[in-house]
């Protein structure tokens, strides 16, 4: 029996270890070949960095890196890092590693890889060097509604209604953000067009909430459904509305406010502390839900009809007005999500704005398990993938840009193809509660 | 399940069955069957965008702030409104009194079958990415990628038929194959991943929606592989004259081949899932995936099989677009996957997974997208009503208990569509 078990299990492993190992050598001998830029033309000399953004109070010195050696070298310790996962691997008895130390590595070769683009990137442009203020600014942005998305969809499962349809009430939000804000107008409109946003989210989540838990549709299949009715009701209204009157969508939006002290931090600041309202509601969402979830008997009672909703009864929690509460609370969140789309960012609203950020920040609560500062790891990785696409695009890499918008959905479709099968929804997730 | 049940407590209630008597018809309509159920759904759907058009119409809205003085003109605006927006939605899609008259004065007459023959022409490829949804639908897969897939296939059937040259017959039949081989390597990534590593289908379909969105975009920029030489547009290469599907007749743009192959798939499909030891595995792993594995099924391989059907149905709806009967076929263009994905979905839904049910539901969305065009032409009222009458029509089909209480009706409670797609957890 432990004979037959080895032989079948040890095949694969082997194939998971030339993988790995054979991955992170083919990347070192990108980085080497590729990246140092030393085997082609014009790709030489220093890569420089900029630290703060032009025109800010503190101006911190950019950072020069010689490109050609850099990448050599990281190439040398990615190749390195393979040799070690291989050997691990592929002969068992020479060296151990923990998982940790296996996702160390992983790290090691990943970030490696990462920056050796981004030396080469930024050596081979003459004209402008790469800021990564500006670079990690734009994670942080592009995150905000991935959080606020994902936020939304775990608020909904935990209570055990899965929303597909985050995707709708981030692009419902959007429209009726900008159209309130539009209508009102000033800065007072920005306000009247947050809180439209939010409550559209919210109605969203109350359609949402009473087809599932009323009248018991199955819900992947409702959510991605009012997805196609919120998609065709925006573009009906668009169309309708803020074409032929211009006012309505006038590209109204919030100017960045800087937090007094905390925004003046070098580096960090800008990062962190200087941007349009709603990065400040969402980190206000973000702490109140995690601790909401986890340490208040509120979270404990939404997590106990998430799990096993008939012992909830039993001991006399409302299931369903739990769940109805949570689902349109859930609306509300993805709503001041899809009101950044709009009245957080550049303000007017085009057709399916939204373009899969719902849908990326339902791969986000799974990657991060269902817990809202997983959720928010994930959504700063799909960030980093897209603002990275745009960044390079801007340094005139020679790489399509439409390939390198393909990253945050590649990269979503890796972290969920690797995780899949070692997370766990909560598990009543989906099915619908009938009293007995 | 309820679909089961309700055929076995209704006998009289589907289509077909022998001795139709008045008594068992209004009995079928009172206890809502699943047609009365569609019908309804339709109708309601109707009336909601009724309201929608009314409500976002200025001139209507304009009536009725002068209600005081006159009231006549408030309501007759309001039935004007809506009165025009649906009759142009018919004749755009069915039949045009207007042509018959021109006929009779010597206009043509094949232009009384215009309108039919667009319908057609716009259902076929909804049938066929219906398909594609439908059979993932019976394994158990809700297969959002249809999108996808009909990119992979249309990226292969535009080079086949752009820049290969073929004779006669062999060209069209080779191109039309290798959409099918396009779409199903689409669907097998997404049936291979669930399979080895349990990703969930909903999102590594979608995200492969937009990577495919991406990769035609680049695949038609910047002198890349698909892109009409000397175009500095995002525009393929016309499709050689070889490889384009034969016309069946009638007037432009006519039924052609494609047509008869959505038929064709459908009759095929059927027998597939009734007839054959796949379909059977399909069906049951759909219902049951534990049964299925403990009566010794793959239910990995069912998955992965069932991915590569789907990926090749709508590859062939991508053929039947590409290598459409119209001439000349429009060049391959980013905006050529349209929403026939999704659209796919709604199709398959308001079908309820069923072959026969995907064909008419595909005609009827196929006469919504011929009418929309009219409705724009003529009236205000802007063609995406037509996407939110579909979105409303399949959200009424799919809450049955809703419509039954809407209407009264007093047939056993039950959801409308089988619990088809399955949560995280598997």
């Amino acid at each position: 029996m432990t004979a037959l078990t080895t032989a079948i299990r040890l095949p694969r492993a082997d194939v998971r270890g030339y993988l790995a190992a054979g991955g992170f050598i083919v990347l070192g001998l990108i980085d080497i070949f590729v990246f140092s830029g030393l085997f082609s033309t014009g790709h030489h000399g220093d890569a420089v960095f900029a630290l703060s953004l032009p025109g800010s109070g503190i101006q911190v010195p950019s950072v020069h890196v010689p490109a050609p050696p850099t990448a050599l070298a990281l190439g040398l310790v990615t190749i390195a890092a393979g040799a070690v996962r291989g050997a691990a691997d592929l002969r068992p008895g020479t060296i151990e590693l923990t998982s940790l130390r296996k996702r160390l590595l992983i790290g090691i070769a990943l970030i490696g890889s990462l920056f050796a683009l981004l030396c080469w990137a930024d050596a081979s442009n003459p004209v402008g060097s790469m800021n990564l203020i500006d670079l990690l600014q734009g994670t942080v942005f592009a995150a905000i509604p991935l959080v606020l998305g994902a936020l939304s969809g775990l608020l909904c499962e935990r209570s055990g209604v899965i929303n597909i349809a985050i995707e709708g009430q981030l692009l419902t939000g959007a429209f009726a953000a900008a159209m309130v804000s539009s209508a009102v107008g000033a800065t007072v409109g920005l306000w009247f067009g947050l809180l439209a946003g939010c409550l559209t989210g919210g109605l969203v989540g109350a359609l949402l909430a009473v087809f599932a838990i009323k009248y018991l549709v199955d819900q992947i299949i409702l959510g991605v459904v009012i997805n196609l009715l919120a998609l065709g009701m925006t573009n009906y209204l668009y169309d309708r509305v803020m074409v032929p009157y211009a006012n309505f969508n006038t590209g109204n939006f919030f100017t960045p406010y800087k937090v007094p002290v905390l925004g003046d931090i070098p580096i960090i600041g800008p990062i962190f502390f200087d941007s349009s309202v709603i990065l400040y509601i969402a980190y206000i969402l973000l702490i109140v839900i995690q601790v909401a979830l986890f340490h208040t008997r509120w979270g404990l009672r939404v997590r106990a009809v998430g799990e096993h909703p008939t012992a909830a009864d039993t001991v006399g929690i409302r299931v369903l007005l739990t769940r109805y509460r949570n689902v349109i609370l859930g609306g509300m969140v993805a709503g001041i999500g899809g009101a950044y789309l709009t009245v957080g960012s550049t303000g007017q609203f085009s057709t399916g704005i939204s373009s899969g950020f719902g849908y990326i920040g339902l791969a986000c609560m799974i990657f991060g398990r269902w817990k809202p500062l997983g959720a928010t790891a994930a959504a700063l990785l799909f960030g980093f993938a897209r603002q990275l696409g745009q960044e390079l695009q801007l340094l005139n890499v020679p790489i399509s840009p439409y390939l390198l918008a393909m990253l945050p959905y590649v990269a979503t479709i890796v972290a969920v193809a690797g995780l899949a099968g070692k997370v766990r929804a909560p598990a009543a997730d989906g099915k619908p509660y009938i009293k007995a | 399940m309820t679909e089961q049940q309700t055929a076995v407590t209704e006998p009289a209630a589907g289509p077909g069955r022998a001795r139709l008597t008045p008594g068992l018809l209004i009995e079928a309509v009172t206890q809502g069957s699943p047609t009365v159920i569609t019908i309804l759904a339709i109708f309601s759907a109707l009336v909601v965008g009724g309201v929608l058009i009314v409500v976002t119409d200025p001139v209507v809205l304009r009536a009725w702030d002068s209600l005081g003085y006159a009231p006549a003109a408030a309501f007759s605006s309001t039935w004007q409104s809506v009165a025009g927006a649906y009759s142009a939605l018919f004749e755009g899609s069915i039949f045009s009194p207007a042509t018959i008259d021109h006929a009779f004065h010597g206009g043509s007459i094949a232009a009384i079958f215009y309108p039919l023959s667009l319908t057609v022409y716009l259902a076929t490829p909804l049938i066929l990415t219906g398909l594609a949804v439908a059979v993932a639908f019976r394994a158990g897969l809700f297969n959002i990628g249809a999108t996808s897939q009909f990119i992979g296939g249309a990226i292969v059937a535009a080079w086949l038929g752009a820049d290969v040259s073929l004779p006669l017959v062999i060209h069209v039949v080779v191109c039309v194959a290798g959409a099918m081989v396009g779409g199903a390597a689409l669907g097998w990534v997404v049936g291979e991943l669930k399979a080895r590593t349990g990703a969930h289908e909903v999102i590594v379909t979608i995200m492969l929606n937009y990577v495919m969105a991406n990769l035609l975009v680049y695949l038609l920029s910047g002198h890349s592989l698909l892109q009409a030489p000397g175009q500095p547009n995002q525009v393929g290469a016309p499709v050689a004259g070889n490889a384009v599907l034969p016309h069946v007749g009638g007037p432009p743009p006519q039924a052609d081949v494609g047509f008869l192959l959505a038929i064709g798939a459908a009759a095929a499909v059927a027998w597939l899932l009734s007839r054959s030891t796949i379909g059977f595995q399909f069906r049951t792993v759909g219902a049951n995936p534990s049964a299925a594995r403990s009566a010794g099924m793959s239910v990995e391989r069912t998955w992965v099989r069932a991915m590569l059907i789907a990926g090749a149905l709508a590859g062939l709806a991508a053929a039947t677009v590409i290598l459409a009967g119209a001439s000349p076929p429009p060049p391959l263009a980013p905006s050529t996957p349209g929403t026939y994905g999704f659209d796919g979905i709604t199709v398959a839904l308001l079908g309820r997974a069923k072959p026969g049910g995907v064909v008419l539901a595909g005609l009827l969305f196929g006469a919504l997208n011929a009418g929309g065009t009219n409705v724009a032409g003529i009236t205000s009222v802007p063609t995406d009503i037509v996407q939110v009458l579909e979105g409303l029509i399949v959200l009424f089909v799919a809450a049955p208990p809703l419509i039954r209480s809407i209407y009264r009706l007093r047939g056993a409670a039950g959801t409308g569509i089988e619990d088809f797609a399955k949560g995280w957890n598997g």
